[in-house]
Order: structure tokens, then sequence, then C-alpha cells
């Protein structure tokens, strides 16, 4: 089955084997060159040789927040006697992102052996893969292929004769979008609700019940045995100085081929909304474009020729975020959706903190009524100050990214708001 | 029911929602004393099996009564009010049984662009129901959850262990046909 709609013009390093049913058995796998760069990174490399062929690909964490994987790693301490632990997040829950999923059902061995090797590059005893439990279709998917990495000997006592042992864990969360917050994740793992812990101390230092964590992406996990195998150098072959490599762009909403696309960083956006994805349904036009899952700003139709690099998406107003991208075309009425994102945060906010607490809910509760036709003027500004006191407030940036839909879409489209607003006052005049 | 061994590295990792189960199954017998032993020995703590114990408690009875807390809680160490703390904020936990199909319908922003919204009224007309109430002949239970993680498979309806990408409310009779 050809996996839907790839396409030539992109870049694919980890989505090459997608749609391949064979490349999710162990067999498959290792016909495809397989657990090489485990062989490879256990066999012949330093636990700093690993962390250093990382930093040199200069890989961003592909989970959000684009931190380098390697210099994370590097935080981890060296000398200790303590356990340490690699935490996969595979909590997968922004709306608009999808590409996790696709690297977990179709190439499950492709992420084992990045955990493997990054457990082995912190030096971890164990890793705890946390797959968010609504994943009920790609769940059985990997819990085969840890069982069989498992009966090969790539997971356990002594992996392959190199005197280095980790146990692996599918773990899987209950529901709750904010297990994905790094520190969120280590809570639920350790059995608690899962709210963000205040930042220091740092997973690396105190993290899964207390000892040296490092919480990585399963993207940027699964890219590690391909740098291992070819090298830094590599992987910069694409994308920008700042921005190395592919990144797997999820998207959805109003587009002729929606799917998961992987390109390289450099590449253009509206390449991606019209070449990849076909553009928008016959007859339509785009009208607003979230680029990187539904907590980054969105984009009007003109900023759309952006590149889709951290520095390029972030000079035109928005991010790369999880690469979540959502659009919308001129039949989108932008309150309606930017009330349904809202409704997410209220809806998954852990409660922790006031200003979300109370902010996602009353923010979400006026976007309704200006929906309805109950708006009013004032509702603008009183939205505006509500999300001035929701951001860099909190201990996390949940908070933070249920404004920044509300703050671009006034910025942006605040005539769908005053039409809606005018036509409420409109009709109470009526009746 | 699986009685087959299951490999410790995923016996916790088992789906929680099945169209088999049985309210008064008895909780940690045979294979399913053998999966709570082997949970415990994936973590350093036995707090840490609170997630996956409680997962395989729904698998069993579909719900998680206030008897099934008090179960977990005993065994675990920790107090009843604890594990309601952990039941009542993890969304997966269902604090009331539910028809023998829960129906799962995503309408967060990627589906909801895409008509989920018709699709929910679908459902609720074509099962008879209000969002959350069980049908009349005990089959569905129909309610609206967000992102389920397939956006571009929209709209995504998940049934007990199954995912139905693409559905539209042209669809929806089909879907419920091939459940029955
Ligand atoms: C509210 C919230 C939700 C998040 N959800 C996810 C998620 O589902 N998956 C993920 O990988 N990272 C998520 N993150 C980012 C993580 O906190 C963390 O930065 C990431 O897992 C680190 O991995 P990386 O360095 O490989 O990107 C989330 C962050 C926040 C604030
Ligand atoms: S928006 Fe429906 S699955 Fe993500």
């Amino acid at each position: 089955m050809a996996y839907p709609h790839s396409h030539p013009r992109e870049t694919r390093i980890l989505s090459e084997h997608f749609g391949e049913i064979e490349a999710t058995t162990l067999d498959g796998w290792i016909e495809r060159g397989g657990y090489k760069a485990v062989e490879k990174a256990l066999g012949s490399m330093s636990r700093e040789q690993v962390i250093e062929v990382v930093k040199e690909s200069g890989l961003r964490g592909r989970g959000g927040a684009g931190f380098p994987t390697g210099l994370k790693w590097s935080f981890m301490p060296k000398d200790d006697t303590l356990p340490h632990y690699l935490v996969c997040n595979a909590d997968e829950s922004e709306p608009g992102t999808f590409k996790d999923r696709e690297i977990m059902r179709w190439t499950p061995h492709q992420l084992l052996e990045g955990c493997i090797i990054g457990s082995y590059a912190i030096g971890a005893s164990h890793c705890y893969i946390y797959i968010r439990g609504e994943f009920v279709d790609v769940i059985p998917v990997v819990n085969q292929a840890v069982v069989d990495a498992y009966s090969r000997g790539y997971l356990g006592r002594d992996i392959l004769g190199s005197g280095y042992s980790l146990e692996l864990t599918v773990h899987l969360g209950a529901g709750a979008y904010i297990a994905g917050e790094e520190t969120g994740m280590l809570n639920s793992l350790e059995g608690r609700r899962a709210e963000p812990r205040i930042k220091p101390p740092f997973p690396a230092a105190k993290g899964a019940f207390g000892m040296p964590t490092t919480v990585n992406n399963v993207e940027s996990l699964a890219v590690v045995p391909h740098i291992v195998t070819n090298g830094g150098d590599w992987y910069r072959q694409w994308g920008t100085e700042k921005s190395s490599g592919t990144k797997l762009f999820s998207c959805c909403g109003h587009l002729q081929k929606p799917g998961t696309y992987e390109i390289a960083m450099d590449f253009n956006l509206k390449d991606l909304l019209y070449d990849l994805c076909g553009g928008p349904p016959e007859g339509r036009e785009f009208k607003a474009v979230i680029p990187g899952g539904s907590s980054v700003p969105i984009l009007a139709a003109d900023e759309l020729d952006a590149e889709c690099s951290y520095e390029g998406l972030e000079a035109a107003g928005s991010m790369v975020g999880s690469g979540g991208l959502i659009a919308m075309d001129d039949s989108t009425n932008m309150v309606h959706a930017v009330r349904r994102m809202v409704e997410f945060y209220a809806h998954e906010s852990c409660g922790q903190c006031t200003q979300c607490r109370e902010g996602t809910y009353w923010a979400a509760k006026i976007l309704r009524r200006i929906e309805r036709g109950g708006g009013r003027e004032e509702d603008i500004p009183l939205l505006l100050d509500i999300s001035a006191n929701m951001a860099g407030k909190t201990i996390c940036v949940l908070s933070d990214s249920a404004a920044a839909p509300i703050v671009s879409s006034i910025q942006k489209f605040q005539d769908d708001y005053m039409a809606l607003i005018a036509k409420g006052q409109h009709a109470a005049v009526g009746t | 029911m699986s009685e087959r061994k299951l490999h410790p590295a995923v016996a916790g990792a088992q789906p929680m929602y099945r169209a088999e189960n049985d309210p008064d199954a008895p909780l940690f017998e045979g294979a399913y004393k053998q999966r709570f032993d082997d949970i415990l020995t994936r973590y350093p703590d036995k707090r840490a099996a609170i997630l996956p114990v409680l997962a395989m408690c729904q698998e069993l009875r579909g719900w998680i009564s206030s008897e099934t807390i008090e179960r977990v809680a005993e065994l675990l160490d920790l107090t009843p009010a604890y594990v309601l703390s952990i039941t009542s904020f993890y969304t997966m936990f269902r604090p009331q049984p539910v028809g023998k199909y829960l129906i799962q319908v995503c309408t967060s922003i990627g589906c909801d662009l895409c008509g989920a919204e018709n699709v929910v009224e679908k459902l609720l007309a074509a099962t008879g129901t209000r969002t959350g109430e069980i049908s009349e002949d005990g089959l569905y239970t129909v309610i609206e959850v967000e992102c389920l993680g397939a956006c571009g498979f929209a709209t995504v309806v998940q049934v007990n262990e199954r995912v139905y990408e693409s559905v539209k409310t042209e669809t929806v009779t089909r879907l419920l046909e091939e459940l029955r």
C-alpha cells in the first residue's frame, strides 16, 4: 500500500518506509538496514562520541521547544552511580499533530533504535515510552516491536554482547494533554496527576523518581540512528545553519491532500501547502494557516511565503512548534476556530496556576458568547487583557499556548469578531 | 480474554476499552494477577503502577467503580481519595458504565474544520442518545473528545480499540452496522 500522498519533493529519511507493512516487523526492519546503528553505537562508540555526533548534526528537539538534542544529553551526569532514565515522549496530543503516530505505526523499530542509542548516550538503565492511551491502533504495533527486540537481544541484559544493559517499558497515558509537557510527564509516570513541575531542578538533575532523566520526543529519537550511521555533516546537508535536517509536518484541515510530509527544514511553507498538500479545496482560498500545532500563532494568507525553519517561521510571526499544520480556507469563521482551540486548552488545563485555569475558562466563555451573537465591543480588549495575563506567568506554557491563537486572531482577523458582534447587536435591537 | 502470557515490558500497555467486559469480573486473579505482578516489576515504586493497574481494571470491568478504587488503593498502599484524584484527572477512566461500544468523536480543530459536529449529530440521532448516555439496547455511548492525534484523517472516531478514519455523515450508518 502506498503511503497516502507521498511527493517527490519530500526528503524522506524518517518516512522512507512509511506505508510498507513489512517495515513494521523486526525481520522487515533488519532487511532495510535496521539495527546497524545500534550495533555501531554500542559496539564501537563511547557515550561521549554518540552525544558528540548528535551535537554535530545540529538536531533540535521535535517535540515543540526545539532545544538541541545533543546538548540536552550532555547535561546528564557522567560519573554518578544513580540510575538514569530516558523517557520517550509519545503523548502526541497537540491539535493538528499526528506525526509521531506515523513513525510508531509504520516504523516502530526506528523509534526503538533511537531509544536504545539515546539511552546508551545518557547512561540510562531503563527507558519508558510514554504513549498516550488513546493511540489504540499504534500501541499494539509498538508492543510487538518491543517484544521482538527483547527476543532478539536488542533489549535486556548485555545487548549484543556490548556489556550495556537496558530495560524498556511501554507506559500508557490515560487521557491528559498536559502529560505531554515534560515535567507533567514525569509526574504522570510516577503515578501522580500530570501537573508540571517548577523548574529548576531540571529533569537532568532530578527527573523521574528523583533521578537524572532526559525526556525526548519520538521524532527526535527516531532520527538519531540515521545520524549515528551517516554522521553529523550528512544531516546538516539539509536545512539551514540553525535548523538542520528534515522535519515531519503533519498537515490537516482544509487541504486537498492532508497527511504527514517530511521536508528539509529550509522548505517553503507555500510550497508545502500548494505543492505537497495540493492546496485548498476546489474553489477555495486559504484564509489562515497554523504551521506548528494549535499552540503557535496563526498566520494570515499573505504571510505564507516563509521558510519552514525555526528562524524562518519565527520571522514570519509564528513557530515550528510540533509541526502540526492546520490549514483554514475562506469558509472558516476565525472566532469559531479560535473558540474551539481555546476550549481545548480550557479542558486540558491542569488547574494548578490561576492565570491558566481561570484565563482559559473565561476566554472560552467570552468566545462562545461572541460566536452566539451576544458579543460586545469591549470583549476584544477584554480578551487581549486576559491573554496578556495568561502569557509568561505560569509554571508551564500551556497558558501561553492558549493565548497565542486569541491574540493572533484578533490582530489579523478582527473583522470576523466585529461582524459577529455587530450582527448580535443588530439582532438584539430587532427583538 | 487474554490468557496468553504478556511480556512484562508491555504488560501494562493493553487497551482499556473492550466490548467484552463484565462489571462483576474478579479483579487481580489468574492471568491478571500475573500481569499485576509483572507491572510492579517495571517501576522503582508501587505508586507508578497506578495508571496501568487502573487501566487493567477498566479493561476487565468497563468502568472504574468505587469498589475498584478501594481495591487498587489497598494493593498499591495508597488512599482511596488519592486514587480518585487520579481517575478524575485522566479522561480515559470512566466514572460510570458506558455502552458496549464507546464511540468517541474528535471535535478538536482539525476535525471540526472537516465537519466533526455533523458527525456527532448524526451519531447521536442514529443511536437515539444524548451525549454520554447509553442507548436503550445497551450498545452505544457517544461522547465528544479532544484531539485523537490523527487529524489528517478527519473526522476521527474511536470505537473501543479501533480507530475509524475519515468518517463522514454519509458513512455513519455503515460504521454502526459494522459494529453490530
Ligand atoms: C502543554 C504542553 C504539551 C506538550 N506536549 C508534548 C507532546 O505531546 N509531545 C512532545 O514530544 N512534547 C510535548 N511538549 C514538549 C515537552 O515539554 C518537551 O519539550 C519535549 O518532549 C522534549 O523533547 P524534545 O527535546 O525531543 O523535543 C509539550 C509541552 C507543553 C508545554
Ligand atoms: S483534531 Fe481530530 S484527531 Fe486531531
